[in-house]
């Protein structure tokens, strides 16, 4: 695809394959950390920098997100001795990963800074749980909330479920297509010894399990953990003198919304069964110089099994209304022609709004899944390319990926990457 | 004074400043839905706005709209949030097409406004009322009290109007 010159957002294209991520790390996912979310963030940003082979001294900017859940970013630096020459802590969950990243190149290339730390720390299982529940349901609501929480209308896939029947109203999708979805990722965890979830599931089980909000059922919807995540973004030139390849950006979008978003998400601008990837990607393709046949992997945000469909759907992975078919054509599974959250994503590994399949399409581009895989003499994975249950999840020949954020049907964020060319 | 009322074990509150929904939930509970309607466009608007969104303009008048539609799409939960509403299970949440200004100004676009299913009495809609319930089923409007000067908007199945023979549902009750 052509970068397009009547998109005004695709002007700056001089930044295409100029900046890099250079380091990633995580904590465990798990369900009762028994750790403070300060505590997570450091332990997160001490193995991105370890897998940079950066010192504190390396890094002078930081970037974080959240949603009064968590800890702000010059308390993280403080306790890691790092000497911050730019912070900012940003509210957000889902769709900020990416937005984040176009940040952090726009500082670095303002010269405020020379390499960001971004992360995302929160106990979303044992403190604030994003479904609303526990602590959250019992807050006071206040003004616009009413339009909603008023209706017991609250939690994300609440606010979403609308979207998803009118997919399957508009276009004939069906549950069964859709939880292809959850067979596929939780097909990818069983080879992700990190992953929450490594148990693989059949349609059926799918379809089966008990209905939280129509269409969703309890297999549908992610899981709910207590993690941090953390990546570090610094100019390509820096980057290649890191300890692991950088994995080069190549376009970045940042919480792309549909034409005129409301309280209620995107209700009174429809279609209601598109979403703001349909905006995104002349963005996003654009910029890069690619298009979505150009892509090997892909990670398209999986807060539910129709989040992941929609996506892959308006990005132009597939034509506008077949979704469903392409989910369940095998297409997203290793193996396939372009797998889809590789590492198992918010289904089966555990949720961190979206940093993780950043995290893993970074693995994918080294060629360094951490799978079960043995490592070889050079200190490196053997891959085998056999994805039956507890085996490899390394995809073959990775030379592009795709990020696909979303924070609700109406805003979406995304991100393509490339292995180093060099 | 901020308007504060308890409402399914929930306090619902509305500031002083807060112009737009006072006006809005105080209609309401005079039981006449009525909308901002903007001074330069013409056009309504829903939820309440502090501007236009087609011409930024910030004056409007309030309104009186029909509170009649066509279902578009909805939220039919069985795992509720909030306390009350586990007595409630399942409910539904309508998303619903008023024929006020439907189609315009663009194909895409109309008055969506949400609501649950009621019955015509404002209480939840049983079991084998929200089996009736699809897309395409022909609504109109309720109000549920909350405080005095505050209620919500509710729907109800529409008994006069002709309704379609299959109003599409999702395939799994």
């Amino acid at each position: 695809m052509a970068p397009s010159s009547d998109i005004d957002a695709t002007a700056p294209k001089f930044l295409r394959g100029k900046y890099a991520i250079c380091g990633v790390g995580e904590t465990t996912y798990r369900r009762g950390s028994e750790e403070s979310t300060r505590n997570l963030a450091t332990w997160a940003i001490n193995n991105a920098l370890e897998d940079a082979g950066m010192t504190a001294d390396d890094v002078d900017g930081m970037l974080n997100y959240s949603g009064n859940d968590s800890v702000f970013a010059p308390h993280v630096a403080n306790d890691l001795g790092i000497r911050l020459n730019f912070y900012m802590d940003v509210h957000g969950g889902g769709s900020s990963t990416e937005a984040l990243i176009g940040i952090a190149i726009g500082v670095i290339e303002a010269g405020m800074c020379k390499a960001v730390v971004i992360y995302r720390s929160m106990n979303g299982y044992t403190q604030v749980r994003i479904g609303g529940t526990g602590a959250r349901s019992a807050v006071p609501i206040i003004g616009d909330q009413i339009h909603h929480r008023g209706y017991g209308w609250q939690s994300a896939g609440q606010m979403f479920a609308p979207t998803f029947l009118r997919h399957m109203y508009d276009y004939g999708t069906t549950p069964e297509q859709v939880a292809h979805v959850k067979v596929a990722h939780s097909k990818h965890a069983s080879n992700n010894p990190k992953a929450y979830y490594r148990t693989r599931y059949t349609v059926d089980d799918v379809v089966n399990s008990r209905i939280i909000c129509k269409p969703l059922h309890l297999l549908d919807c992610c899981v709910e953990t207590d993690n941090a995540t953390a990546i570090i973004v610094t100019r390509l030139d820096r980057a290649r003198d890191c300890k692991n390849p950088p994995a080069v950006i190549q376009s970045v979008v940042g919480r792309c919304c549909k034409p005129r978003g409301d309280i209620h998400l995107h209700y009174q601008h429809g279609p209601i069964s598109t979403v703001a990837g349909h905006y995104a990607k002349d963005i996003l393709f654009a910029n890069a110089g690619v298009g979505p046949e150009d892509i090997d992997v892909t990670g398209s945000y999986d807060a539910f099994t129709f989040t992941t469909m929609l996506q892959l759907e308006d990005y132009g992975f597939c034509k506008k209304g077949e979704g469903g078919d392409y989910v369940s054509s095998g297409a997203i599974e290793l193996g396939g022609r372009r797998p889809n959250n590789t590492s198992g994503g918010h289904l089966c590994e555990g949720y961190t709004h979206g940093m993780n399949m950043v995290i893993e399409n970074v693995r994918q581009l080294r060629n360094d899944a951490d799978d079960s895989c043995p490592i070889g003499p050079d200190g490196k994975r053997q891959h085998s390319h056999d994805y039956s249950e507890g085996g490899c999840r390394q995809v073959k020949d990775v030379e592009l990926t795709a990020n696909l954020g979303w924070a609700h049907p109406g805003a979406a964020s995304s991100m393509i990457m490339s292995k180093d060319a060099r | 004074m901020p308007i504060q009322g308890e409402y399914m074990g929930m306090m619902l509150t509305i500031d002083d400043v807060d112009k737009e929904n006072r006006e809005f939930f105080r209609h309401c509970a005079e039981g006449t839905f009525h909308l901002q309607k903007g001074k330069e466009s013409g056009l309504l608007r829903y939820p309440p706005t502090t501007a236009c969104p087609w011409t930024r303009d910030r004056e409007y008048d309030w309104v009186p709209v029909e509170g009649k539609g066509e279902v578009h799409s909805y939220a039919e939960v069985h795992h509720p949030i909030q306390p009350a509403f586990r007595e409630k299970v399942p409910y539904m949440v309508l998303v619903v097409d008023l024929d006020t200004q439907k189609g315009e100004p663009t194909e895409h676009e109309a008055l969506r406004v949400a609501g649950n299913l009621v019955t015509a009495d404002g209480e939840f809609a049983p079991p084998e009322m929200i089996k009736s319930v699809g897309i395409g089923t022909r609504v109109r409007m309720v109000f549920s009290d909350v405080t005095d000067g505050f209620a919500l908007p509710q729907w109800t199945i529409d008994e006069d109007a002709d309704q379609p023979e299959n109003p599409w549902r999702y395939p799994q009750e």
